[in-house]
C-alpha cells in the first residue's frame, strides 16, 4: 500500500486520564497485514506504550479480540485491505471494563466459566483396567460444533444483553455449558441446569442473535440457548406433571 | 514526571473504565435495531389477543353487544389501525418464526433435520392453523 492507514485508537491511561480517548497513528501497512500487525507495528516503532493482548497469531488462542469499526473482530484474522478506506478505529472490547488502552477486565468471564463446570463430569470414574470412555462419531458430532469455542469473548462483546445486565452468565458460557451436556461421556448436566436455568442465565437471552453472527469459529452459541431454553421448559414439564419420575 | 495526574489511581487499586450506555444503544448496528423492532411488535400480538378476548365476551353478553362490537370494528379508524396491527403482526410471526431451526433439533431416521425442513413445518402449521380459522368463520 502506497499511502498510510490512519488507526484511531482508543487510549486508556488510568494515571493520566479519566475518560478514554481517541490517538491517531498513521501506519505504513503492507497489503497482507492484519489489524494486529498494525498495532504491532504501532507499538514497535511508534509507541511502545500502546497495550494490547496476543499470542498465537492465528485465529487460536482468542486473545486479541478488539472492535474494529465497530465490529468486535479477531485482530489477527482481519485484514487491514479488508477495512479500508480509513481511519480504522480499534477499541477495546465492549461490555467488559477497560484496564488500560485496549486490554479489558475479563475476570468476570473467567469466573462464570467456572461456575458452569466446563470439563466432563462423572459420578464415578471408571478403573483404569476398565479402558477409556468410548463414544462414536455420531456421539461427537453432536457437541463438537460447541467445542470450537477459543474463548475470545467476541459473543459477549456482541451481545447487548451482557453490557445492559452484567449478570447475564452470557453466549460462550452457556454455549460451553451445552457442549459438555450433550458429550456422552459427561453426567453432569442437572447440576450445569440448575445453574443456567436461574434468571441470570439462559432467561437473561432475548435472542438479538449478534453473538453468532460474530462468532469466528461458527460455534453459535444463540442455538445452543435457545435448544437449552427448550431443554429447560421440557424438564419443568416433565416435574410438573410427574413428579415421581426425577429429572 | 511526579506522581499520578489521576488521583483516583494507584498501582494497587487501579481504576477500570465502564463505558455508560448510551439510551439508544439500539440504533448501533441494523441488527440491534431488527431486535427491538421485533421485541415492540410483540405488542401488536398483545392487542389483537385482547381484541380476541373482546369479541368472545361481547359475544358472550349477547346478540345486540355482539353487534356494538362488530360495528367498533367497522369504524374506519380501526379498520386503519387493524391493517397497521396485521402487518406488525406478520413481521413478527416472520423473523419468529425464522429463529425456529435454531432452537429446534428434530430428527428423522437418527438424523438431524435441516434447519429450512423444520421452517418450512412451521409456516405449515401456521398454514394450517389460518385454515382453520378461516374455515370456522366461512362456516358459521
Amino acid at each position: 500500500m502506497t499511502e498510510p492507514v490512519t488507526f484511531q485508537i482508543q487510549r486508556y491511561r488510568p494515571e493520566v486520564e479519566d475518560e478514554p480517548t481517541w490517538e491517531s497513528f498513521g501506519v505504513p501497512c503492507r497489503s497482507e497485514w492484519m489489524i494486529l500487525d498494525a498495532l504491532n507495528h504501532i507499538k514497535d516503532h511508534v509507541d511502545g506504550s500502546l497495550s494490547y493482548r496476543w499470542a498465537c497469531r492465528m485465529g487460536v488462542c482468542g486473545s486479541c479480540g478488539m472492535l474494529v469499526n465497530g465490529e468486535p473482530v479477531l485482530t489477527c484474522a482481519t485484514y487491514v485491505t479488508s477495512v479500508l478506506p480509513g481511519p480504522v478505529r480499534v477499541e477495546p472490547l465492549r461490555g467488559f471494563p477497560v484496564m488500560r488502552d485496549l486490554v479489558s477486565d475479563i475476570s468476570d468471564f473467567v469466573r462464570k466459566l467456572e461456575s458452569v463446570k466446563p470439563w466432563i463430569v462423572r459420578k464415578s470414574e471408571k478403573s483404569l483396567e476398565e479402558g477409556e470412555y468410548l463414544q462414536t462419531p455420531r456421539e461427537m458430532g453432536e457437541y463438537e460444533q460447541y467445542s470450537m469455542c477459543i474463548n475470545c469473548m467476541l459473543c459477549y462483546s456482541a451481545c447487548p444483553i451482557y453490557e445492559l445486565e452484567p449478570d447475564f452468565l452470557g453466549p460462550a458460557v452457556i454455549a460451553l455449558a451445552q457442549r459438555y451436556n450433550l458429550d456422552s461421556r459427561d453426567e453432569g448436566s442437572e447440576e450445569r441446569m440448575d445453574i443456567l436455568s436461574r434468571q441470570d442465565g439462559i432467561w437473561c437471552c432475548t435472542f438479538v442473535g449478534e453473538c453468532s453472527a460474530v462468532c469466528p469459529k461458527n460455534v453459535d452459541p444463540a442455538g445452543a440457548i435457545q435448544r437449552l431454553k427448550v431443554t429447560s421448559t421440557v424438564h419443568a414439564f416433565k416435574s410438573l406433571l410427574m413428579p415421581w419420575a426425577g429429572r | 514526571m511526579g506522581g499520578p495526574v489521576n488521583p483516583g489511581y494507584t498501582r494497587h487499586h487501579p481504576r477500570w473504565h465502564r463505558r455508560r450506555i448510551p439510551i439508544f444503544w439500539w440504533l448501533e448496528k441494523a441488527s440491534y435495531t431488527k431486535f427491538i423492532a421485533r421485541e415492540l411488535t410483540s405488542l401488536a400480538v398483545g392487542y389483537t389477543a385482547l381484541v380476541l378476548m373482546l369479541q368472545v365476551w361481547s359475544l358472550a353478553r349477547g346478540p345486540e353487544s355482539y353487534d356494538r362490537f362488530v360495528s367498533w370494528l367497522q369504524l374506519r379508524p380501526v379498520v386503519a389501525l387493524h391493517i397497521v396491527m396485521l402487518g406488525l403482526l406478520v413481521y413478527h410471526s416472520v423473523t419468529w418464526l425464522s429463529l425456529a431451526p435454531r432452537a429446534l433439533v428434530l430428527r428423522f431416521a437418527r438424523r438431524r433435520l435441516p434447519g429450512t425442513v423444520v421452517l418450512l413445518m412451521h409456516y405449515a402449521a401456521w398454514l394450517v392453523a389460518s385454515a382453520a380459522v378461516l374455515w370456522l368463520l366461512v362456516a358459521g
